[in-house]
C-alpha cells in the first residue's frame, strides 16, 4: 500500500522480512517494519495479529526464525533483551516488568553493569530525578512498586528505559490501563521525547488516540503487514477497516427496554482490601433486570473489592446482599454461581482462566458438574468438545484449536474466551469488570453488543469500568465510586462528563448541585 | 540457678547456634533466588563426614572445613541441575537429596565412627578470655563460632546493599522481570543454590570439627530441617536467622543443663524440646507474617522457563 518515502538516514528501526512461528500459528509472517527517528509510530491490528510478538522480537525477547533487524542502519542480532537495550531499544510491556517488592530506584538500576559491587542508590536517585524533570514524569524514587498506581508504574518503566539511554521506546498498549488524565500526561511525555529525537513505537486499540498522537501507522492483520499510512491522511473508520478487512460500524444500537424487577440489592457493604484497610465503606445500590448499571471510578477505589464481595470471594465486614429477593450475603461462591451470577474478573490471567488447562476445560470450569456435561462423576468429553467448538466459533476466539492451553492466547482472545464461558449460561446477573480491556475495535463492539443483548434478554448487569466512554455508552444509570464510597448516581441520558469526572476525583454529588445553583 | 550455670547456658547457646547459622543463612541465599532446597540435612551430613575424614587424613582441620564445604556444594549442584536445568520439582529433588546425603554419609563414614580427629578448640585470648563473666561469655569460642557471627552482617549487607544482592532478590521475586532486565536467572540460581550448599556443608563441618568433634551417623540430628524452619521464622533476613539459631541453641543448652541443676525430666521429653521449639517458632512466625504481609520470595519453588506466558 502507501509506502511513505523515507530517507535512509532518518531510519531508526528497520525490521526486514521477520518470521516468527509458535506451535500452530505464524505470529509474524514476513513482516517488514520501518520507524523513523523522532516519529511516533503506531502499530495496529486485531487481537492476535502479532503486534506484541513483533515488538518482542525487536526488544530481543524472541529470536525470529527469519529476517533481519537494523538499528540506525547497522545490522543487529539480539540474543537477549540486554543486547537490545545496549542497542538503544527499550520496551514497556503490556504487563509491566517491575519487581513489586523493590523500590523505584532499585528497579531502575536492576541489571545494570555499574556499579560493580556496592549499590550507589543516592547517585541513581539524582539521575532519575533529573530525567523525570527533563521529560515531565512525576515519580517518587524511594517508593516501593507495590505502593504505586498503574500510571506511576508506567512512568517508572519509561524512566527505566531512558536511564539506559534508550533512543527507541516501544510501548505495548500503554493506555489500556490509564485514566483519561494519565493518558494526557503520557502523551505529552511521548511528544516531548519524540521532539528530542527519540523514536516511539506504540501499540493501541484506541483509534482516536492513534489518529491523535501518531505520525505514521503500520497495520498488521493475521501476522502480515497490510498497510503503512501517514496518520494525518486517514480516519478512524479507515484504520478500522484496514485492521479488520471490512468496514466497521461504530454506532451501537441501544434498544429501549423498560427495567424489570430488582435483581441485585446491595445494602451498606463494608469490606477490607488485601492490606487489611477499609476498601468499601457503606456501598448501597440496586440493579434491575433489563438494566445496565455502570460503576465509574479511577481504579483502586474499591471496584475490585466490590466485584469480589458480590461474588462471594471477599468477606463482608457489614452489609447485606440480596439476589432476586434472597439473602446471599454469606452464600459460598458455588451457590452464587448456581443462582445465575456470572462474573468477568479484573485479572483475566489470575482469576479468569487456568493458564495450563486447554480452552475446552476452561470453558466448562463453571458448569462441569451439570448434565449434559457430566453425569455423576464422569465428564462427557465428546459433549464438552462440541460445546467448546460452538462457543469458540460463536465468540470468535482465535486459537489453533480447543486443545490449546489458555496461557498461549493473546490478551484479547483470552478475554473473549472468558466472556464466552460467562455469557453462555444465560445469567440473571452479570458482574463485568473492564470487559473490553485490551480488545480490538471489532471485539470491543461485539462484546458491547453482547452485553446489550443480555440486557434485552433480561439480565441485570453491573458494569465496572475505567473507560468513561464505555460506561456512558452502555449504562442506564451510572454510579461513581471514590475511596470505597458512592459519590453519586446519574441517569445515563443526563450524564455529564465533567460532573462525573469531578465525582471520580472525590466530589460529592450534593456539593456539585449546590455549586451549580450558586453559579446559576 | 546460679550465675555459673546461666553463663554456661548462654555460652552453649552461642556455640550450638553456630552450625545452624551457617545452614540457615545458606538456605536464605538459595531461597532468595527462588530455589527451595530441602536437602539441607543431607548436605550438612555430607559436610560433616567429609570434613571429618579429610581432617583426619591431613591432620589439618582447615582442610576439613574446605572439604566439608565442597561436599555440601557438590550435593547442592545436583539439586541445581535437576531443578534449574531440568525444571524438576524442587520439593521432590530436595527430599531425595536429604535421603541420599544421609545414606551416603553413613556409608562413607562407617570406619570413622568413634575415631579421634583434629578439631577446632576454643581460642584462648590472653587477658580477655580470663575476664570474669565476660570471658566465658564472649571470648571462649572456637574460630568457626566467630566466623558464623561475622557471616551474618556480611550476608545482610550483601543482600540489601550490593548489586549482586539486588539481582538475587529480583530473581527470587520476579524472574521474568530479572531476565528481561538482563540478569541471568539460571546463572543466579545456580550460584546461590551452590552458596547454600557450601554453607550447609560448612555447618556440617562445624559440627564434626568443633561443636561435637568426631563422626557419628546422623549427627546433624535434624538441624537441617530446623534451618529450613528458621528461614521462615527469619523472613529471609540473616539477622533474624541469627536470633532464631541462638534460640534453638538455647533450647539445646537447657536440655543439657537442666539435669546439671538437678531438675529431672525424662530425657525423651528433653530430646523433644528442639523440635517442639521449631513447631512453635513456625506457628508464631506464620502468624506474624500474615499480619505484616511479609511473604516468601514470590517465585520460590517455581521453575523459570523463558518465553512461557
Ligand atoms: N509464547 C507464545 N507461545 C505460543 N503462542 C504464542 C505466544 N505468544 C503469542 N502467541 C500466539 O501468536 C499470535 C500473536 O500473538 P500476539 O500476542 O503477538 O498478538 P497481539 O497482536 O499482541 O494481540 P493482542 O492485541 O490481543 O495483544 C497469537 O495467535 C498468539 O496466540
Ligand atoms: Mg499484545
Amino acid at each position: 500500500m502507501t509506502e511513505s518515502n523515507v530517507q535512509q538516514s532518518d531510519i531508526a528501526v528497520e525490521m526486514r522480512d521477520i518470521v516468527k512461528r509458535f506451535p500452530g500459528v505464524i505470529a509474524n509472517d514476513h513482516v517488514t517494519f520501518i520507524a523513523k527517528r523522532g516519529e511516533i509510530h503506531a502499530l495496529l491490528g486485531e487481537n492476535g495479529a502479532g503486534k506484541s510478538t513483533l515488538m518482542n522480537v525487536l526488544a530481543g525477547l524472541y529470536a525470529p526464525e527469519e529476517g533481519e533487524i537494523f538499528i540506525n542502519g547497522r545490522k543487529m542480532t539480539f540474543h537477549s533483551p540486554r543486547d537490545a537495550i545496549e542497542a538503544g531499544v527499550g520496551m514497556v510491556h503490556q504487563h509491566f516488568r517491575l519487581v513489586p517488592t523493590l523500590t523505584v530506584v532499585e528497579n531502575v538500576v536492576l541489571g545494570l553493569d555499574e556499579p560493580r559491587f556496592k549499590l550507589n542508590l543516592e547517585e541513581a536517585t539524582q539521575k532519575i530525578e533529573a530525567l523525570a524533570e527533563q521529560y515531565g514524569l512525576k515519580i517518587t524514587p524511594d517508593a516501593f512498586i507495590w505502593q504505586l498506581s498503574v500510571g506511576e508504574q508506567q512512568r517508572v518503566e519509561i524512566i527505566k528505559a531512558l536511564y539506559r539511554g534508550a533512543q527507541i521506546l516501544i510501548l505495548d498498549e500503554p493506555t489500556a490501563v490509564l485514566t483519561p488524565q494519565e493518558t494526557v500526561e503520557l502523551f505529552s511525555t511521548l511528544r516531548s521525547m519524540a521532539a528530542k529525537g527519540h523514536t516511539i513505537i506504540f501499540i493501541s486499540h484506541k483509534l482516536d488516540e492513534v489518529t491523535a498522537i501518531s505520525d505514521r501507522v503500520t497495520v498488521l492483520r493475521a501476522g502480515k503487514v497490510v498497510a503503512v499510512v501517514e496518520a494525518k491522511d486517514v480516519t478512524k473508520e479507515k484504520l478500522a477497516e484496514l485492521m479488520v478487512g471490512r468496514p466497521v460500524i461504530f454506532r451501537l444500537e441501544k434498544p429501549e427496554v423498560a427495567p424489570g424487577q430488582e435483581v441485585l440489592r446491595a445494602e451498606d457493604l463494608h469490606a477490607l482490601n488485601n492490606k487489611g484497610l477499609p476498601a468499601l465503606k457503606g456501598v448501597s445500590f440496586t440493579v434491575r433486570a433489563h438494566e445496565i448499571v455502570g460503576v465509574a471510578g479511577v481504579s483502586g477505589n474499591g471496584q475490585a473489592e466490590l466485584s469480589e464481595a458480590l461474588y462471594g470471594l471477599r468477606p463482608l465486614q457489614k452489609g447485606k446482599i440480596y439476589l432476586n429477593g434472597q439473602n446471599i450475603t454469606k452464600a459460598p461462591t458455588r451457590e452464587i454461581i448456581r443462582q445465575g451470577v456470572a462474573q468477568v474478573p479484573e485479572d483475566r490471567h489470575k482469576e479468569g482462566s487456568i493458564g495450563d488447562m486447554d480452552l475446552a476445560e476452561n470453558l466448562i470450569l463453571k458448569n462441569y458438574r451439570q448434565p449434559p456435561i457430566s453425569r455423576g462423576p464422569v465428564i462427557s468429553w465428546k459433549y464438552v468438545f462440541d460445546f467448546a467448538k460452538t462457543l469458540i466459533r460463536r465468540f470468535d476466539v482465535k486459537a489453533p484449536g480447543i486443545h490449546t492451553r489458555a496461557r498461549l492466547l493473546s490478551g484479547g482472545n483470552l478475554q473473549k474466551l472468558i466472556l464466552a464461558r460467562e455469557l453462555s449460561s444465560d445469567p440473571a446477573l452479570i458482574i463485568a469488570m473492564h470487559p473490553t480491556q485490551g480488545l480490538d475495535v471489532g471485539a470491543t463492539e461485539s462484546v458491547r453488543e453482547l452485553l446489550l443483548q443480555e440486557r434485552s434478554k433480561g439480565a441485570a448487569i453491573l458494569l465496572i469500568s475505567e473507560d468513561l466512554d464505555e460506561v456512558m455508552q452502555l449504562s442506564d444509570r451510572i454510579l461513581v465510586i471514590y475511596e470505597g464510597e458512592i459519590m453519586g448516581e446519574v441517569p445515563a441520558d443526563r450524564a455529564d462528563r465533567n460532573e462525573i469526572g469531578l465525582m471520580m476525583a472525590g466530589a460529592r454529588q450534593e456539593t456539585l448541585n449546590h455549586h451549580e445553583t450558586v453559579a446559576a | 540457678m546460679n550465675t555459673a550455670v546461666l553463663i554456661t547456658i548462654l555460652a552453649t547457646s552461642v556455640a550450638a547456634g553456630a552450625p545452624v547459622i551457617y545452614a540457615t543463612v545458606g538456605e536464605i541465599f538459595a531461597e532468595r533466588s527462588g530455589i527451595l532446597n530441602l536437602g539441607v540435612e543431607g548436605m550438612m551430613l555430607m559436610g560433616a563426614v567429609t570434613g571429618f575424614i579429610v581432617a583426619v587424613k591431613t591432620g589439618n582441620p582447615w582442610a576439613g572445613v574446605m572439604a566439608g564445604m565442597l561436599a555440601g556444594g557438590l550435593l547442592s549442584l545436583i539439586h541445581a541441575f535437576l531443578t534449574i536445568t531440568l525444571h524438576a520439582d524442587q520439593v521432590v529433588s530436595g527430599l531425595a537429596l536429604t535421603i541420599f546425603g544421609a545414606g551416603l554419609s553413613s556409608f562413607v563414614g562407617q570406619n570413622y565412627v568413634g575415631v579421634q580427629g583434629p578439631q577446632f578448640a576454643p581460642i584462648h585470648i590472653p587477658v580477655l578470655t580470663d575476664l570474669p563473666v565476660l570471658g566465658p561469655l564472649l571470648f571462649n569460642y572456637d574460630v568457626l563460632v566467630y566466623l558464623s557471627i561475622l557471616l551474618v552482617p556480611l550476608a545482610a549487607y550483601f543482600i540489601h546493599h550490593t548489586r549482586p544482592g539486588l539481582h538475587l532478590r529480583a530473581v527470587g521475586e520476579d524472574p521474568t522481570t530479572a531476565d528481561v532486565m538482563g540478569v541471568s536467572v539460571a546463572r543466579t540460581r545456580y550460584i546461590y543454590t551452590f552458596v547454600g550448599g557450601l554453607l550447609a556443608g560448612l555447618g556440617g563441618a562445624a559440627l564434626s570439627l568443633a561443636y561435637t568433634p568426631g563422626w557419628t551417623e546422623g549427627m546433624s540430628g535434624g538441624r537441617g530441617w530446623i534451618a529450613i524452619a528458621l528461614v521462615i521464622f527469619a523472613f529471609w533476613e540473616p539477622w533474624r536467622a541469627m536470633v532464631g539459631a541462638y534460640l534453638f541453641g538455647g533450647v539445646q543448652a537447657l536440655q543439657f543443663n537442666l539435669q546439671a541443676v538437678g531438675i529431672t525430666i525424662p530425657t525423651y521429653y528433653l530430646n523433644m524440646l528442639p523440635y517442639l521449639f521449631t513447631i512453635l517458632v513456625l506457628v508464631f512466625a506464620t502468624g506474624e507474617r500474615m499480619k505484616r504481609h511479609l511473604g516468601a520470595p514470590a517465585a520460590l519453588g517455581i521453575p523459570y522457563i523463558r518465553g512461557e506466558r
